[in-house]
């Protein structure tokens, strides 16, 4: 860290006041088994701030209606604000343009969407796919189904014992029949945060499209599409204080322009009869019946208040926690991290000697403390680290250096329990 | 602390330090999986039946101490058991970690009694129960694999 004066210090204490930001989140105010609620497990699911459940409330309270097809006032209010949703995520992200994001119900789908329809039209026998062995199983299992049912091959890019990808092995595996490379902004079972302006710079020129599971990127990362040049980018609302069931696919207009609809249905189509249907323009086309518009508006009020934090604070508050939990976890003897990447989000999976990670997740419980245990919808990975599971703290915005302390008492605890 | 030691009673800590019957059994005429997917608890269990009784019960696999403890107290409970018996105690230890003892004091429970604290804690019923499924299956002669799920 650099040497501030006494007066910077104030400033970057009143710019990250964390005290005045667990005060927007309610559930972080209640208790656990009597003791008060210490909330880890950001990776799986981050809590929501006021901002985001009022203007749920709100829209149900007052706006309620369906978007796209009346002309009465709330059918406009409505549409509005769905449509003034997608703004913020185009601003959020840097997109070029409203048409280039298609609402999903979150990573999962946008990532489904690509590979059923991109992967359908583009995607041939013999054709290579390449993923990482960091992926969330919901960048591995979309692949698998569109290679078996084109006859196409999975290949995958190694990871060295840090849990950094291999860019020497990247590079060899990149060939001519390389369609798309996706992987993750960074992992959710390591932190691992991969290289991926460089990992896209390389793709492009061998030819290949990248799609970016950005499920564990939006949260701490900011994020520019155009400056990555990424084609596709997917990310979940709820890792980033949103409501869960949303999330946003962005590509690239050209692409979704040659793109078939992923699914039929109201609200994609511009007319149809039963001899032709006329699709509907971007990026309705890609977004099918009445849409989660409570999930749409919770999500932009999400990236606002995110927004208005700062994505730089932010991030420094948790490399902040990242470092010094780190340096505390470090200290209990048999405790081993999974996961030492140069650079890394707030994510920290490690294992204990002797106790189970279950084990460990009952016993933290009991102290108010969520942590995940398992294997983190990464079981490939799991295998290249040969543990069955581990633990798994990650911090969230609104994480403090003694929560961290709580953790470490928690696990001294399960040393105890299991000596 | 008092629930977590309800949990992780003595015999458990015990069972899932040294467990007994932790080694496989080629020769065993039944060899089932069992596999936890939530949380990757794997265990095989072999049975070697003589007729109805079984004669020999082991296993092998990995998972937290509860599900190891469990599959270490099951092998040595229903050791010459006949099959019926075992099922039978199957569903005295899954009334248990449900919370329910049938109205057996902790002597006729024996070693199972450890497992009372199980109830106070839900999400890991499977795991104390993912042994005994996969004796039950074995036991049956049904499929290979056996999920909790």
């Amino acid at each position: 860290m650099s040497v501030a004066t006494v007066n910077g210090e104030r400033q970057t204490a009143n710019a990250y006041d964390v005290a005045r930001i667990r005060e927007d989140f309610p559930i972080l105010h209640r208790t656990v088994r009597g003791k008060p609620l210490i909330y880890l497990d950001n990776a799986a699911t981050t809590q929501k701030p006021n901002a985001v459940i009022d203007r749920i409330v709100r829209y149900y309270r007052e706006e309620n209606s369906n978007v796209h097809r009346g002309v009465h006032y709330l059918s406009e209010v409505a549409t509005a604000a769905y449509e003034g949703a997608r703004t913020t995520v185009k601003r959020f992200l840097n997109a070029r343009d409203e048409k280039e994001i298609v609402f999903t119900r979150g990573t999962t789908e946008a990532i489904n969407l690509v590979a059923s329809s991109w992967g359908g039209n583009n995607v041939r026998e013999g054709d290579e796919v390449l993923i990482s062995a960091l992926e969330h199983h919901s960048n591995i299992v979309p692949w698998q189904l569109l290679c078996d049912s084109k006859g196409a091959k999975l290949r995958i890019i190694p990871v060295d014992d840090a849990g950094d990808l291999l860019l020497d092995e990247y590079e060899k595996l990149l060939t001519p029949r390389t369609r798309i490379v996706a992987v993750g902004h960074a992992s959710n079972a390591l932190g691992t945060i991969n290289p991926i302006k460089r990992m896209i710079a390389m793709a492009h020129a061998n030819g290949s499209l990248v799609l970016i599971d950005g499920a564990q990127g939006v949260p701490h990362l900011r994020v520019d599409v155009r400056d990555l040049d990424c084609d596709f980018y997917a990310f979940s609302g709820h890792k980033v204080y949103g409501p869960t069931g949303i999330g946003a696919l962005y590509a690239k207009q050209e692409l979704l322009e040659a793109m078939p609809p992923y699914q039929g249905g109201g609200d994609m189509i511009l007319s149809v009869s039963f001899e032709k249907t006329t699709y509907n323009a971007l990026p309705y086309k890609f977004e099918a019946g009445t849409p989660n518009i409570e999930g749409v508006v919770g999500l932009a009020a999400a990236l606002d208040y995110v927004a208005s934090l700062g994505l730089e604070n932010i991030a420094a508050h948790e490399q902040d926690l990242l470092h010094y939990a780190t340096a505390c976890l470090g200290e209990i003897d048999g405790l081993h991290f999974i996961g030492t990447a140069k650079e890394k989000a707030s994510v920290i999976s490690f294992t204990l000697e002797g106790v189970h990670p279950h084990d460990i997740g009952t016993i933290l419980d009991q102290e108010g403390i969520a942590v995940r245990t398992g294997h983190h919808c990464a079981q490939p990975l799991m295998m290249r680290y040969k543990v069955p599971a581990t633990g798994r703290a990650s911090f969230g915005l609104y994480n403090t250096r003694e929560e961290a302390d709580a953790l470490v008492a928690g696990l001294r605890k399960v040393v105890e329990v299991f000596s | 602390m008092s629930d977590l030691r309800e949990l992780y009673q003595q015999v458990i800590l015990d069972h899932n330090k040294n467990p007994r019957n932790y080694r496989e059994m080629p020769e065993a005429a039944r060899k089932v999986e069992g596999y936890n997917p939530l949380c990757g608890d794997h265990y095989t269990v072999f049975v070697d039946l003589d007729a109805d009784v079984i004669r020999d019960v082991s296993f092998t696999g990995s998972g937290c101490a509860i599900s190891k403890a469990s599959a270490s107290v099951m092998s040595s409970t229903v050791k010459g058991k006949t099959t019926e018996e075992a099922q039978q105690l199957f569903e005295v230890f899954h009334r248990l970690v449900m919370g329910d003892q049938g109205g057996l004091s902790a002597n006729e429970l024996g070693r199972l009694a450890a497992f009372s604290g199980v109830s106070e804690f839900p999400a890991r019923v499977k795991c104390a129960t993912l042994a005994w499924h996969t004796l039950n299956t074995a036991i049956k002669g049904e499929e290979q694999v056996v999920t909790t799920e």
